[in-house]
């Protein structure tokens, strides 16, 4: 299998063309967005919680096959999950279900729905921020 | 008798120069096609610079030694190359600065902060880098005068009739201008700018990065009053570009950068500044960058800036036709004639990062993102694009190649 094959398996391009979890949620109980400052990939993501847990979670966005696959995988794992839990996962966890090989570059693509992802569990639960989104604040990471 | 050709430049014995065409990418020749953003370097400039710091190196315009006399007069030389390659009136009004950037941030710093205020109007055309954008919005900010574009059509070329409407905005102090745009490469009326904003009472600023390599920049025939170029898009190394301002206006700006080599005289009270250019080169300089960029010019003025601008011309026609056959492909941008050698397009369904990725696959390099571009992003209703830019190396078949990875990568998203 070449690299690029590799890059684009068939279950990247199958959340790229059939996003899960992809929408609005009317009344959300959180919400935020962000952006690859590098290639202008952006996610917003909306939460519904019952009690702690995320009941709900869809995203919108516009990006690289790479940020829109691992942002519609990540809406598959973390729904039914605590805040807490998803805001201490790890990028690993996400990475392994993404299951490519990744430049620098591209990570941030394939990282970049879990942290909007924390940063509206912050919003909506208090929960701790992601180390390298410290400092900002929310209107810079719009 | 036959009419004598204009002289033509030979892609492929140009490419002869540059070693970085003999390492493979993937396996496959590299195709670069992203020149827009850095240039690469013949061994000519590789040499100029070796050759200077085996024999020639030492700090300059302090020591007295022979070494640091050489090392001054190979500085001092490259600054009278760049003078003469965009026709400055005097080698005073030629600032070495680290980029484009740094041109202009010397300028809004040192110019703006002391001429702009409430009531004043900054423009920024909306085909800015966001390097002559963004030291214009902040110190506009800074300094409470008011902020506005010159906004761009459809086709991503200037709407000239918007200027007289913006007077309404405030009193124009400084017009901030590309040559050429880096992401659609759009030609700008620069002369037609100038007329204006001089007639209405602004300086104008030039960002002459991505006009400087491709064709003559002769800043006196711009009628500008400061143009920024760099060295690195010119076949030169990174690190070392060129702020060209009036004297007149250079002498009564204030410095940017402050320390070492900038100054006259220093006691506890007070500090005097050198005289200019001198004044805006702060620490010690890019020495050995100033020899490459020198060497860079030559390197390029020897191929023919006429016959670089033709040899990219033909690879524009080339590009929009074959690019224009992809299904799915969206062109970005003026016709050919009012272009230099950029092409932006997006494909239908791949996002400009996966179709960057799948064309590397086969050696090709290009663009892709929103090119410090954002404000034009969105008056194109995109986020990104995919761009494909050349320079005096580069092939037709080069892009055929590009071509064949749209196809790809088309295949691949189907």
């Amino acid at each position: 299998m070449s690299e690029l094959d590799s890059l684009y398996r068939e279950v990247i391009l199958d959340h790229y063309k059939n996003p899960r979890g992809h929408g609005v949620i009317d009344g959300a109980d959180a919400e935020a967005e962000g952006q690859n400052p590098l290639c202008g990939d952006e996610v917003s993501i909306a939460v519904a919680f019952d009690g702690n847990t995320i009941a709900d979670v869809k995203f919108q966005g516009r990006g690289c096959a790479i940020s829109q696959a691992a942002t519609s995988m990540l809406m598959d794992m973390v729904k039914g999950r605590s805040a807490e839990e998803v805001a201490s996962m790890s990028r690993e966890e996400l990475l392994d279900e993404v299951g490519i090989p990744l430049t620098p570059v591209r990570l941030k693509c394939a990282l970049l729905g879990l942290g909007v992802l924390k940063l509206a569990l912050h919003k909506g639960r208090g929960t701790a921020l992601p180390e390298e989104w410290a400092g900002l604040d929310d209107l810079e990471l719009k | 008798m036959a009419v004598s050709a204009q002289p033509k430049l030979d892609a492929q014995r140009v490419r002869a120069d540059f070693p970085i065409f003999e390492h493979p990418i993937h396996g496959k020749p590299l195709a670069y096609l992203d020149s827009a953003a850095s240039s690469q370097k013949p061994r000519q400039v590789l040499d100029a610079m070796t050759t200077f710091y085996e024999t020639s190196y030492a700090n300059i315009h302090r020591g007295v030694y022979d070494l640091a006399e050489r090392s001054t007069e190979a500085y001092e030389a490259a600054r009278e190359t760049v003078r003469a390659f965009v026709n400055a009136g005097s080698a005073r009004e030629i600032v070495f600065t680290r980029n484009v950037t740094a041109a202009i941030n010397t300028v809004a710093y040192g110019w703006g902060l002391d001429n702009l205020g409430p009531g004043d109007l900054v423009l920024a055309t909306e085909l800015e880098h966001h390097s002559n954008f963004v030291p214009w919005q902040y110190i506009a900010g800074r300094t409470g005068a008011e902020f506005a574009v010159v906004p761009v059509d459809a086709e991503g070329e200037l709407a000239l009739d918007a200027l007289d409407g913006l007077l309404e905005r405030g009193q124009p102090k400084v017009l901030a201008c590309a040559a050429v745009n880096n992401s659609l490469g759009t030609i700008l009326p620069v002369p037609r700018l100038v007329e204006w904003a001089h007639a209405n009472g602004a300086l104008v600023v030039v960002d002459a990065a991505q006009a400087a390599p491709h064709t003559p920049v002769d800043v006196q025939a711009l009628g500008a009053d400061f143009v920024g170029f760099t060295a690195h898009k010119l076949c030169g190394p990174t690190g070392i570009g060129a702020l060209w301002g009036r004297a007149e206006l250079l002498e009564a700006m204030s410095p940017f950068e402050l320390g070492g080599h900038m100054i006259r005289k220093v006691t506890v009270e007070k500090t005097s500044w050198n005289e200019i250019p001198h004044k805006f080169e702060a620490g010690t300089a890019a020495i050995a960058e100033a020899v490459g960029f020198a060497a860079a010019i030559d390197y390029v003025t020897e191929a023919g800036l006429p016959a670089i601008e033709r040899h990219e011309h033909e690879l524009l026609t080339h590009a929009l036709g074959r690019l224009g056959e992809v299904p799915g492909v969206r062109l970005y941008g003026p016709p050919a004639d009012r272009r230099v050698g950029i092409v932006s397009f997006n494909l239908e369904g791949v996002h400009p990062h996966d179709v960057a990725q799948i064309v590397d696959a086969e050696g090709v390099a290009v663009r892709a993102g929103h090119h410090c571009n954002q404000p034009l992003m969105a008056k194109l209703g995109v986020n990104a694009t995919t761009r494909a830019s050349f320079y005096l190396y580069t092939l037709p078949e080069e892009i055929d190649r590009l071509v064949d990875g749209l196809h790809r990568a088309r295949k691949l998203f189907q």
